[in-house]
């Protein structure tokens, strides 16, 4: 048994033991799990991949004289203003103003609220474009400058959902191409596309959420921020394995940091052809060793996790609840699964890659003693459902 | 006699009158076996050609001559379609849409993506489906 102060003085002292969840499975079956346990006091897990619930505020400081913006576009990319003067929500799936969408289908979607966003961190100079009805004490109605993430008082990324705990395998069971979230896919079978960075994904180490909750200290693109909440459409009641994995969507997490802090190769744009804009997002939250049970989860490997199939082109946007069965991430990573005796060749949209590279670098984070961990304030919900919307009458 | 060879080649018309059927002289004149990956050649617009051509290196030098005559900019390092590396995340969305495996895990262990330029035929599903804009087409 440890505690978060005990394991915080060996990482402060210089002295903690930080294995990423790509490596700690092997270590363990060397080692032993009571041994591992007392010896580990860290394991990093990650993720890169779309996460379109993601935006951030940006508060600009007034202009001479003041403006009170009610419509707003930064790089012709319309913000909300609905907030105080000058404080703005942008948000990562907003289209670039005259984009064509879908007019002409499928839409290419090559910039837009996920990639203002890339521009802003990479430190680009961007351009401001207000409007205002003007008022007494804000009478500026109108203005166009250009300014880079330095120039304002705050860029404070605030995402309603990332780090989904599993996700969809999805296919196309239909005989036209069909363009989705999770990719291009090619009609009767052709091809199959999931998004996850399986063993290396933070919830699925922590999968009853015994660990990671509200006020969590997490890695959000290279700054420390923290989880906020539960995540919008977090689910924990689902079906899980026998290892108490979920077997579908399930967990997510709000998260939060200052973008003044991040780094832009994790902060990237995202075009999906025919579908829209996204931002793609590195998170790294580390795991405390705190006993043996929290280590054993960390060990959970790409077999273990079982992913649902889903058909793109008829039960998925008709919510039929059908899942054509469920494959594991050893399999989607082979890059070929099976289904009804037809082999598919499979791709990612989630980087493993970048999610390796963070998983390392918040290692070495905590390995310096430049990354502490903070306990939850507060437990996400274990089990809670997923609701629907029900298209009712208006209530007499 | 000079050994055989091919060659992959980005030909720039600056403005293209299409008086000369330059791919006719190519085989009829030079010997070359041509293969066209693709084309973009309007009148009196610029135009490009993304083409291999098989010969000796006698014909083939003598067939670089020739278009030289012919108002076309030859680049011989044969980039119609460039993979940026660092603009890359290695996703792996490309890979079950490249026909070629031009695109494809290198390493399996860490799941990076490389490019092996060779391989690829220009047909450009990868420009269409990568969502990061890693992969760009020069015309
Ligand atoms: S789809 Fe684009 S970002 Fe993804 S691996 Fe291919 S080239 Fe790289
Ligand atoms: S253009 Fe076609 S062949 Fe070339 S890398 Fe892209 S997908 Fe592969």
């Amino acid at each position: 048994m440890k505690t978060y102060e005990q394991i915080n003085d060996r990482i402060a002292s210089g002295k903690a033991v930080v294995l990423t969840a790509d490596e700690i499975m092997d270590y363990v079956d060397k080692k032993g799990l009571e041994a591992a346990a007392k010896e580990v006091d860290v394991v990093t897990t990650a993720t890169f991949g779309p996460m379109c619930s993601s935006g951030c505020f940006i508060n600009f400081g007034h202009s001479k004289p003041k403006i009170r913006m009610s419509e707003a576009w930064i790089e012709d990319v319309l913000v909300y203003t609905g907030i105080a003067a000058v404080d703005v929500y942008l948000g990562a799936t907003q289209l670039r103003h005259g984009d064509p969408a879908n007019m002409y289908y499928p839409g290419e979607f090559r910039y837009g609220g996920g990639h203002v966003i890339e521009d802003l961190v990479a430190g680009k100079s961007l351009q401001l474009f207000a409007l205002s009805y003007g008022t007494d004490e804000y009478p500026r109605r109108e203005i166009r400058t250009w300014f880079t993430i330095n120039d304002v008082n705050q860029a404070t990324m605030v995402n309603p959902r990332n780090c989904y705990q599993n996700y969809n395998v999805a296919i196309n069971d239909g005989d036209r191409t069909i363009c989705t979230y999770l990719g291009v896919l090619e009609p009767r079978r052709g091809n199959a596309t999931y998004c996850s960075a399986g063993q290396l994904s933070p919830l699925l180490n922590d999968p009853y959420y015994d660990i990671i909750g509200v006020g969590t200290r997490v890695w959000l693109a290279g700054a420390q921020g923290h989880v906020y909440a539960e995540g919008t459409q977090h689910a924990g009641a689902c079906e899980r394995t026998p290892n108490g994995v979920p077997m579908e969507g399930a967990g997510t997490l709000a998260l939060t940091a200052d973008m003044k802090h991040m780094k832009p190769e994790f902060v990237r744009g995202v075009s999906l052809r025919g579908y829209g804009v996204s931002l793609a997002l590195g998170v790294g939250v580390p795991i405390p060793i705190l006993n043996e049970q929290v280590l054993k989860r960390t060990c959970v490997r790409d077999r273990d996790i079982q992913a649902p199939v889903i058909d793109y082109s008829s039960d998925y946007p008709n919510k039929t609840g059908r899942t054509l069965c469920h494959v594991n991430y050893e399999q989607l990573r082979s890059g070929e699964i099976e289904i009804d005796g037809k082999k598919i060749a499979v791709a990612s949209l989630s980087s493993y890659h970048k999610a390796l590279e963070i998983a390392n670098l918040l290692a070495d984070e905590i390995r310096r003693g430049d990354f502490l961990l903070s306990g939850p304030i507060q437990p996400l919900p274990k089990n809670t459902a997923m609701k629907s919307l029900v298209i009712r009458k208006k209530p007499v | 006699m000079s050994q055989t060879s091919i060659k992959k080649l980005v030909l720039f018309f600056p403005r293209y009158d299409c008086e000369q059927p330059i791919i006719y002289h190519l085989v009829k004149d030079h010997n070359l076996i041509v293969n066209v990956y693709r084309a973009k050649v309007t009148p009196e617009e610029e135009g490009y050609l993304v083409l291999d051509v098989k010969g000796t290196e006698q014909d083939i030098d003598k067939a670089m001559e020739f278009l030289k005559t012919c108002n076309v900019v030859v680049n011989h390092s044969g980039k119609g379609v460039t993979w940026d590396e660092h603009r890359c995340t290695h996703c792996s969305q490309c890979i079950t849409h490249c026909p070629t495996d031009a695109l494809h895990i290198a390493d399996p262990a860490t799941r990076k993506i490389a490019f092996d330029e060779d391989a690829c035929i220009e047909c450009l599903a990868c420009i269409r489906v990568c969502p990061f804009g890693a992969c760009a087409s020069a015309f």
